[in-house]
């Protein structure tokens, strides 16, 4: 609670910094905002207050969640600096930014339909205009406006849903809706179930599973670099917390009314993300795929709908943002460097500069799951969860899978090491060779001693 | 304690020696690895000869879910374990004239590789297990790649891509077992044996098809081997030593330990097919070793045909089969490098190790050709050396299975003698030409390394029990549990 307040009111201050003219400073005061919000949300721990009337529970859930959406977003700060020292248009990013992690927080901590709905809007809202923040480049205006297209398009699904769940159960409230169905099992009226299934749907948006994901590759590449590390992170946390909350308090009663159908969209959504990420030659583009792919794993520990299901997703989570944290930040540096993406320019970079090598191998072996990286433990967890609840052919499937992603994620550390370089220097700044050090760390230790985060939930 | 020294020593000497630039890291390379290897020897004169897991150290790792880091060492594990660090030394050793780029950082994955694969051998937890597997994939993935010859990026990536499909084939299994056994789940080795016999005969069957196939990529048994030659060839000589040597031990060892211990069931259900397949690999690869040109190539095919024979004598699944796959793994690691570092020298002094352009290196240096030949006897299992005992115990072990598949399996020794004297005379024997008339003498660390191997063949062949002394309590218990 505490950290929404705070987010809200960082952000306000940032549109204010314009008026009052402290806009040089407020990039480093919305860092060290930050790191303290972090520091602040964590005394919500065990509090569990019931807030605004009910329409949203700081739980342990939340509380976790919205603590890694805000250490991803300090790795993301420090990453994307450069985005802020622009002269104009810097107070109005930062507090797009900040605004976004407020929709964040409160896609993590709902307890009602309609925060869900205010949560998801703020976060979206923030986000269409960030991505078109490249007001002179073609792909960016394009990326914005299908974002906003598809995007007020889903989430007209996810309003009806809302409604026709409202006007068959008569309320917003998550746990009401699991006990109207509890105690009417047999007689629940069938619009109920239409709502369901387009909540589904508007959700499926969001966190682009397949064969709701084409907007993502297009929006990925079109977005400025760090915007779309910002998507692949901290949106793709709050979707799928959010999405999580929702189907496994209020609906995992009914499991037989969208197991199937989830079933079949996690499958696609392995299969069409990491085979599709193959043919690509474009890094950021294949990243896109690659992160329609691990919504594939994510809906894994989803579909599986048991105990292990909310700490799987918090750890996958976790090891995927840090995994992309790194990916797209290197990525970012050879953007500046080249001014292309092709994975070409990746080439040589093993001799070039063997740290951002090194450290960029790392990252991608934890995308690829290999251990001892974090990412490595990420698939195993969802790989228990879901083996537990039975589904031993979309284990088969996603085996598959990862070994099509190893592919592709190879096919990166090759031209690194493998390729030779054309004798450009890539030089990284001060501040990102730490914060890869330390996120490569993260990685390894993570990988290492997941129980630090799995006992959480 | 000892275990958990042996396990971070090598990692410890691995980050060591990435800050280390210059001419001193092959020397610091070798003391650490000679260090392990006084490790290893003490922890063998610590042994008690008996059935029992000794040197055990068990913490909690991953408390929630029941993942230990367990390990400890009986006799089938030290006897690799022993391999390994015996093996490393002599690696580097061999690796003094090769003059790698970066020596720095291709030691330090060396060293990287050592730590996975004695992990391999002595976790006694099934996650632990599977993470230690996968982690010695990486350094020597890393080596190829950076080190290794033409088409080395396709042809490593092929390995990588088959060898992890397997692995994740056998980490569904585990999972599978895990999910069996009883509580809050243990990935414990004797949680797991106990679910994995408490299941049906089909579903056991189910496990052994997954966790085989990582094993049978591993190894490799026909017609999962497609991957070796390529990787032999292709891979700098001290990766191929590290593969062919140590690394396929992984697979057999798994096949004793993690899988006909699991599911005895399934091993009846699926067992004949496996044993079908090694023999058959037997057959196959031996008749391609004799048309290869390539002499690094034909090692590898040999090197197929061996580990078939092995991988028959551990599903045949008795005393003296397991016995014989022990000696064997010993046999074959030490031959195998032997004859991998014998083309090396050929290679580097002459350029080529094809046979035609080879012939007469005998004239040029006789001192060479003994070397040869007697690494070469062990390889084709002459009586008194290394390689007759364990192929002795493996093919009887193989008879008692099955006389007919005996008989083929039996092949392989008339045509190893068939391929590998053959090629000692198209190498060796013969007029010298222009490309081996300059062949000259072998530096120090050459001799030092060709004479170790020699010594070890000649002595092991003679005087075997004491090795085999080790295993044969822990694999007498083996095989009574199982059969019972």
């Amino acid at each position: 609670m505490k950290a929404l307040i705070l987010l809200s009111s960082l952000g306000t201050l940032a549109l204010l910094a314009e008026i009052f003219g402290f806009k040089k400073r407020i990039f480093l005061i919305s860092l060290l905002g930050l790191i303290t919000i972090f520091f602040v949300n964590l005394l919500d721990w065990n509090l569990a207050p019931n807030i605004f009337f009910g329409m949203m529970q700081y739980d342990h859930y939340a509380v976790a969640f919205s603590s890694v959406i805000l250490i991803t977003a300090i790795l993301w700060f420090i990453m994307s600096e450069s985005f802020f020292k622009e002269e104009t248009n810097r107070t109005d990013r930062l507090s797009l930014v900040l605004f976004a992690l407020a929709g964040a927080v409160i896609m993590v901590s709902y307890t009602n339909m309609a925060m869900l709905f205010l949560g998801i809007e703020i976060l979206s809202i923030s986000m269409y205009i960030l991505t078109g923040t490249l007001k002179d480049d073609l792909n960016s205006n394009e990326a914005a406006f299908k974002y906003l297209i598809m995007g007020a398009f889903s989430t007209g699904f996810l309003l009806f849903g809302i409604a026709l769940i409202y006007g068959a159960t008569g309320s917003f409230d998550i746990n009401e809706i699991k006990e109207f169905i509890t105690a009417r099992e047999s007689t629940v009226p069938s619009i109920f179930y239409v709502g369901v299934l387009l909540m589904l749907i508007g959700l499926s948006f969001k966190v682009s599973a397949a064969p709701f994901h084409f907007w993502a590759p297009d929006v990925y590449q079109g977005a400025p670099t760090v915007i779309t590390a910002f998507m692949a992170t901290i949106v793709k946390t709050a979707a799928f917390a959010a999405f999580l909350r929702l189907f496994s308090i209020s609906f995992s009663d009914i499991t037989a009314t969208w197991v199937n159908i989830v079933w079949v969209m996690t499958a696609l959504t392995l299969l069409v993300g990491n085979i599709t990420a193959v043919a690509q030659t474009s890094t950021k583009r294949l990243l896109a795929f690659s992160s329609v792919a691990h919504t594939g794993y994510m809906l894994l520990a989803l579909l599986a709908d048991n105990s292990y299901s909310s700490s799987a997703i918090l750890f996958y989570v976790t090891a995927y943002s840090f995994g992309s944290i790194v990916t797209f930040c290197i990525l970012n540096i050879i953007i500046n460097t080249y001014g292309n993406d092709n994975i070409n320019s990746f080439n040589g970079l093993g001799k070039s500069n063997p740290l951002l090598a090194f450290v960029m191998t790392l990252a991608l072996l934890s995308l690829a799951g290999i251990p001892p990286t974090a990412g490595f433990f990420a698939k195993y967890y969802v790989f228990t969860a879901v083996f537990k609840s039975g589904f031993i052919y979309l284990v088969l499937i996603a085996i598959f899978a990862s070994l099509v992603g190893v592919y592709y994620y190879f096919k990166i550390i090759i031209a690194m090491y493998f390729k030779d370089s054309t004798n450009e220097t890539i030089q990284a700044t001060m501040n990102q060779k730490i914060l890869l050090v330390v996120v490569a760390f993260a990685i390894i230790a993570l990988g290492i001693f997941p129980d630090f985060i799995i006992r959480l939930l | 304690m000892i275990t958990i020294f042996l396990i971070l020593f090598p990692l410890l000497a691995a980050l060591l020696l990435v800050l280390i630039k210059g001419e001193q890291v092959v020397k610091i390379a070798m003391i650490a690895a000679i260090i392990e290897f006084a490790i290893s020897i003490f922890a063998l004169s610590q042994f008690h000869y008996n059935a029992n897991v000794q040197f055990e150290a068990n913490y909690a790792w991953i408390k929630s879910l029941g993942i230990h880091f367990h390990v400890g060492i009986d006799g089938i594990s030290l006897l690799l374990v022993l391999l390994t660090t015996f093996l490393v030394p002599i690696i580097i050793l061999a690796s003094f004239n090769s003059n790698y780029k970066n020596p720095s950082i291709f030691y330090s994955l060396i060293f990287l590789m050592q730590m996975a694969l004695i992990g391999v051998f002595v976790s006694l937890d099934g996650f632990l297990f599977y993470v230690f597997w996968e982690l010695a994939l990486i350094p020597i993935y890393f080596i190829c790649l950076l080190w290794g010859g033409d088409n080395r990026a396709k042809i490593t990536f092929k390995f990588f891509i088959y060898t992890l499909a397997g692995s994740l084939l056998m980490l569904i299994g585990l999972i599978y077992l895990y999910q069996n056994t009883p509580g809050t789940h243990s990935f414990d080795i004797e949680a797991l044996y106990l679910a994995g016999r408490g299941l049906d005969a089909i579903h056991q069957g189910y496990i052994f098809i997954a966790i085989f196939m990582a094993f049978a990529i591993k190894i490799p048994i026909f017609p999962f081997h497609t991957w070796q030659p390529d990787t032999y060839t292709t891979a700098p000589t001290a990766g191929t030593m590290m593969l062919s040597g140590i690394m396929l031990k992984m697979g057999t060892y798994g096949l004793i330990r993690w899988l006909l211990p699991v599911v005895p069931l399934g091993v009846q259900e699926w067992g004949n097919l496996a044993i079908v397949l090694s023999v058959t690999g037997i057959v196959y690869a031996s008749c391609i070793a004799i048309t290869q040109k390539d002499f690094k190539r034909l090692i590898a095919y040999s090197s197929i045909a061996h580990v078939g024979l092995i991988a028959a004598g551990i599903l045949a699944f008795n005393v003296q089969g397991l016995q014989g796959a022990m000696a064997q793994m010993l046999s074959h690691g030490i031959n195998v490098i032997g004859l991998f570092f014998i083309i090396d020298i050929i290679q580097q002094r002459t350029g080529k190790r094809d046979f035609e352009s080879l012939g007469g290196i005998r004239n040029v240096n006789p001192q060479f050709a003994v070397l040869f030949l007697i690494v070469l006897l062990g390889s084709v299992a002459l009586p008194l050396t290394n390689g007759f005992i364990g192929e002795f115990l493996l093919l009887n072990a193989v008879y008692q299975y099955s006389p007919w598949l005996a008989a083929f399996a039996g092949l392989s020794v008339i045509l190893g003698a068939v391929y590998m004297l053959r090629s000692y005379q198209s190498v060796m024997l013969g007029e010298t030409n222009a490309i081996t008339s300059s062949f000259g003498k072998l530096s120090n660390n050459e001799k030092i390394v060709l004479a170790i191997l020699c010594l070890a063949i000649i002595t092991f062949g003679i005087y075997p029990k004491p090795l085999l002394d080790i295993s044969e309590p822990a694999v007498i218990k083996l095989v009574t549990t199982i059969t019972q």
